[in-house]
């Protein structure tokens, strides 16, 4: 009997743990070890990040899913890989602390056979003072990364509707917290469902809305931005995301690298070096992303933590790390199996795996700090390269070490994206977007990077219909109800 | 001013995109028209899932 353990229980572990359980049956252990209790369908944070959802909307508890799906769970976060075992052993191992309550703080050695990343990121709060301390969120500012920190959004935000309510004025500012963060979606979603609540609630004649971001334009959403066919012409999200945000009369910051926060007041620097203050009454900045902090020792216990992990902590898979300068970057950089190659029994899917290079054309302010948005590796991208990692893996168990490794390269995937900007059955309203393939391919589509023919984008309530549906949908699927795998990632 | 070119004058980087009037806007809401956008838009979603597994 074959152990695959998977390291997170984000849509990326998830999809791998509860695929591998399905195709291995009971002859093989599928483990989890993630954190935490609930799974969280992160895309709907943005509703509790409004109050128009509650937490318990968007979360459901882990156990008795993996346990109906005959999946191993061990609450606790992993620590250490030793991928080739250790004195009097070569049985690989990984160390983990509990996290429950009723076992915080103990550590384990769990062996296995082998082993996915899919630990997503660490919430990089501390790389911007102020905003936070390590992955913990500061007191000036909120945030929509997890349905807690939706919950206490929501909170702050009812505080000034009322204080507006009162014939008070607020500032709200929301956006990214540093100059290497991702997940722009997200800010995005959240800034035009804050203007959407404001305006239901009578008072957007008091809130003065303002958005920052690392972005060099308005639309790039750490993709390079896209281009879509729209009333018979091709055009560049630019063209898209100005025109809603002039629409909405929010105003934007772009280029902008955010040093410092204090209580009301960000600081942030722009590509041309010059630097600024904008006050707030309000803010939501997304933080930048990290690893998780994983160690890796050989049987030595000699550190090895530089060898399998990327500088930034995420997990070195089969990318070309070595693509040098822009000019030389191409799409066949980007991996395809996800595989660890030192350790060939070792994955990494979702977040967790190191990109190659960014995708966004890299800008630096003219004082040298780098400003510009680090790829994207979340939501249907996420799903599918932890289904072909579940894929390979099983293969690899049921038919040897020939097998053959499944891909999904984010070059020839192509995703589709929507992005609420305001929630209501009749008047909602959110933009659908596709984009094929993520990863601008500017050999095979020379001229934008992407087939247009597959990529495309519009707002309206159709899309909000679709992303209400999706919430349902994700949260059926993610507990294995009658029908899941019918329900494409 | 019309009240749909009322943000062109709020600031400059506005005055140089495209604000939408008033029958776009109110096609985003329309619910029939949007049904049918809605039936176009998940054909063309599952297309792009389908060539993308």
């Amino acid at each position: 009997m074959a152990r695959l353990i998977v390291l997170g229980g984000g849509v990326a572990g998830h999809t791998t743990a509860t695929f591998a359980a399905k195709w291995l049956g009971s002859s093989h252990e599928v483990m989890v070890v993630t954190p935490n209790a609930k799974w969280n369908w992160i895309p709907s944070n943005i509703w509790v990040g409004v109050g128009e959802l509650s937490k318990e909307d968007v979360t459901f508890d882990l156990a008795p899913v993996y346990s109906k799906a005959g999946i191993s769970y061990k609450q606790a976060k992993a620590v250490a890989i030793h991928p080739e075992g250790k004195d009097g052993s070569d049985k690989p191992y990984v160390v983990i602390e509990h996290t429950s309550k009723a076992k915080a703080g103990e550590t384990e050695e769990v062996e296995y056979d082998y082993l996915v990343n899919a630990t997503g990121p660490k919430l990089n709060f501390g790389a911007t003072p102020g905003l936070g301390v390590g992955s913990n969120l500061g007191e000036h500012t909120v945030s929509v990364c997890t349905a807690d920190h939706a919950e206490h959004a929501a909170h702050e935000l009812k505080i000034c509707i009322d204080k507006m309510k009162s014939g008070e004025t607020q500032k709200f500012l929301i956006g990214t917290g540093h100059g290497m963060c991702t997940c722009q979606g997200a800010a995005f979603e959240y800034i035009f469902n804050i203007e959407h609540e404001i305006a239901k609630a009578g008072v957007r004649d008091k809130a003065e809305i303002k958005w920052i971001s690392n972005e060099s334009f308005l639309g790039d959403f750490g993709m390079g931005g896209l281009h879509m066919k729209v009333g018979g012409y091709v055009v560049s999200s630019k063209l898209f995301a100005e025109s809603l945000y002039a629409e909405r009369d929010i105003e934007w910051i772009i280029g902008a690298h955010v040093n410092k926060v204090e209580s009301g007041k960000a600081s942030y620097e722009l590509l041309d070096g010059s630097m600024h203050e904008e006050e707030f009454d309000f803010s939501m900045l997304i933080p930048p992303f990290a690893g998780v902090g994983l160690k890796a020792y050989d049987k030595a216990g000699e550190d090895i933590t530089a060898t399998i992990f990327a500088p930034n902590g995420f997990m070195k898979v089969d990318a070309n790390y070595a693509a040098g300068t822009y000019e030389n970057w191409k799409a066949s950089d980007w991996p395809r199996t996800y595989q660890n190659p030192t350790y060939s029994n070792m994955f990494a899917a979702g977040i967790a795996f190191a990109p190659p290079h960014i995708i966004s054309k890299p800008m630096s302010s003219v004082n040298g700090t780098p400003i510009n948005p680090t790829p994207p590796r979340t939501g249907m991208p996420s799903g599918i390269i932890g289904k072909a990692v579940a894929h390979s893996i099983c293969d690899l168990i049921t038919k040897g070490d020939g097998a053959h490794l499944h891909e999904a390269s984010m070059a020839e995937m192509g995703a589709a994206c929507v992005a609420s900007a305001g929630k209501g059955i009749l008047d909602g309203t959110a933009a659908a977007m596709t984009v094929f393939p993520v990863v601008p391919d500017f050999e095979k589509y020379p001229g934008t990077g992407r087939d247009t023919e597959y990529t495309f984008g519009e707002i309206g309530l159709a899309g909000h219909w679709i992303k209400h549906i999706l919430h349902y949908l994700f949260m059926w699927k993610a507990q294995l109800k009658p029908g899941w795998t019918l329900i494409p990632e | 001013m019309k009240k749909d070119e009322v943000n062109f004058s709020k600031s400059e980087a506005f005055n140089l995109t495209m604000i939408p009037g008033k029958f776009a806007k109110s096609m985003r809401t329309c619910v029939i028209w949007q049904f049918v956008r809605f039936c176009v838009i998940n054909i063309k979603m599952l297309i792009v899932v389908s060539k993308s597994h």
